[in-house]
């Protein structure tokens, strides 16, 4: 096959790419948009293979090593439950960057293949593109395997920090732009594989001092760098359809950590430079033992049954809890008996984007009965019950009327505007800010002490 | 003067962030978490440098240190890419509309 039909094609994988990513403005086109995407990908690998002329017996191996990979992947895909998913994202992110790792190092010793000269002669520029594509392969590889503890609650989910903290990070970023440049003027090996070995350090270094509930913006940045890390090896390689994929999953990436962000009314940095909550709770733990209205499930049940509307606002609680489930099936009951329910989800709400849509999509809640936060504010002040599964800081209204508060101009849902809340929550302690709910102490909220999943199945059977 | 390959694969790489930028804007809020696996599929076609690695040279040098590292990193792109777009249908399939009064 000549090298400019080769071409052709790429460039087709990389526009059904593009297509795959434009199905997922509405959930009707989107699983149209897969499937562009899964053609999109048979293409690229399918001519790849029959651009290459004499079929050597490494042909088996690869077909090996990728059946052996498909079929772990096509596993993981059937029997991961939904709840995490979170965690299987950060678990892809890190395959990526580790394979990008790998394809940078296996140019690097054998650049013949790829046309980028012979070992200890390599291009200059194809150098600098596959050193850069190599480190941010590693960084998005162990930052990705920490996020992914931090989800999987195998490693604490609270910041860890140090001091000079930063510096050695800014120090060891600089250290690797130097070795690049070093790399370019002697070939070396070594400095290549320092390079990647301090990127690994440097991943996780920078994911480390970031707390659990922050880690949508962690997991939508390391979405962002796998994409970079793919178009630098896309630009070594010449190859169309990885340098259009990677500035796609690049944007998108940096687009959802954007949202994410906004979300909590926070910059990037102040995200990233970590150490939320972690000195926060010290600083606003001192609560004074204000009343507090708590109540039971029959007590919770009569309230929603005699209401015409519900709004159910779910958070990371419910997540853990497994309750989506439950919920529906409250939501059921209660429409049943004539009110009006609907869901109020928070950008932020969960550990990814999405996160609460994907859960009550597993449900079976219909996904136009589940409403964004500029959609639905409004319409809490008319609104007779909220019901708070989970969910804590993006309810709390010290972010609208406290300055002094960390959360201060955080967009929240208006909560508080409807006639009563239902909040449940295992004990008063508070969110994940550090910073108690004032919500909770008002006089038309009502708590409800309990696991998020017990004490929604207490409520359904109240209600029948 | 010819212009440098470089510069049209540079030209291709700033249009496709720009592409990206609207295409992914205008993704609904609620498929936000599909958005992140379809790309983490998408951005496993990585794997045609690893077959690249993976088939060059010959009989007697199939395991050359470069090869090996090709045949992993086809291992972990396919994890990836099968992984990445199952899940993502299995996900798609769930978002269904509020049905009709029966």
């Amino acid at each position: 096959m000549s090298v400019n039909l080769l071409a052709i094609f790429y460039l087709i994988s990389g526009v059904l790419f593009i297509l795959a990513l434009r199905g997922l403005s509405s959930p009707e086109t989107s699983r149209r948009g897969n499937l562009f995407g899964i053609l999109g990908m048979i293409i690229a690998i399918t001519v790849t293979f029959l651009s290459i002329e004499n079929f050597s017996t490494g042909f088996i191996y690869v077909l090996i090593f990728l059946l052996a990979g498909g079929s772990i992947g096509a596993f993981i895909a059937y029997k991961i439950p939904m709840t995490a998913m979170p965690e299987l994202v950060a678990g892809f992110h890190s395959l990526v960057g580790l394979a990008a790792v790998f394809v940078a190092i296996s140019a690097f010793l054998n650049p013949q293949v790829f046309n980028l000269g012979s070992p200890g002669n390599i291009k200059v520029s194809s150098l600098i593109e596959m050193s850069i594509g190599a480190a941010v392969g590693a960084i998005t590889f162990s930052g990705s395997v920490i996020a992914f503890l931090k989800l999987r609650g195998i490693m604490s989910g609270s910041p860890i920090t140090f001091k000079g903290q930063h510096y050695i990070n800014l120090l060891l970023g600089l250290t690797i732009i130097v070795l690049i440049f070093y790399l370019c003027r002697t070939q070396s090996d070594s400095i290549f594989w320092r390079i990647i070995e301090i990127s690994f350090l440097l991943g996780l270094l920078l994911i480390i001092p970031i707390g659990g509930a922050d880690m949508p913006v962690v997991i939508s940045m390391l979405n962002s760098y796998s994409g970079w890390a793919a178009a630098g090896i896309g630009f070594t390689l010449e190859n169309t359809a990885l340098i259009i994929t990677g500035a796609l999953v690049g944007s998108s990436g940096a687009i959802l950590s954007y949202i994410m962000c906004k979300g909590m009314n926070r910059s990037f940095f102040n995200v990233i430079l970590g150490g939320f909550g972690a000195t926060n709770s010290t600083l606003k733990n001192n609560k004074k033992t204000k009343p507090v209205k708590s109540g039971n499930a029959e007590d919770a049940a009569y309230l929603m049954k005699n209401a015409s509307s519900v709004i159910i606002v779910p958070g990371y609680g419910m997540a853990v809890a497994q309750a989506q489930h439950v919920v529906r099936e409250m939501a059921d009951v209660l429409k049943k008996n004539g009110v009006k329910v609907t869901y109020a989800v928070h950008p932020v709400a969960g550990r990814m984007p999405g996160h609460m849509n994907v859960l009550l999509a597993e449900a079976n809640v219909p996904y136009d009965e589940v409403f964004e936060q500029e959609n639905i504010n409004n319409d809490f002040a008319s609104t007779d019950v909220a019901f708070v599964i989970g969910a804590n800081d993006v309810t709390n209204p010290v972010a609208k009327t406290d300055p002094q508060s960390p959360i201060y101009g955080m967009p929240i849902l208006d909560v508080e505007k409807s006639k009563s809340v239902l909040f449940v929550k295992r004990s008063l302690s508070p969110g994940y800010a550090g910073i108690d709910n004032e919500l909770f102490y008002r006089d038309n909220t009502l708590m409800l002490f309990a696991d998020a999943k017990k004490m929604t199945e207490e409520i359904v059977k109240n209600l029948n | 003067m010819e212009i440098d390959p470089f510069i049209f694969r540079f030209s291709i790489f700033i249009l496709s962030i720009f592409v990206g930028y609207y295409v992914v804007w205008s993704v609904t809020p609620s498929l936000h978490t599909p958005l992140m696996s379809v790309t983490n599929a998408i951005s496993s076609v990585i794997i045609v440098g690893a077959i690249i690695a993976g088939l060059s040279g010959d009989i007697k040098n199939i395991f050359e240190t470069s090869n090996i590292f090709g045949f992993l990193a086809i291992f972990l792109a396919a994890i990836n890419i099968f992984g990445g777009f199952l899940v993502t249908q299995r996900m798609l399939q769930m978002y269904k509309k509020k049905k009709k009064n029966k």
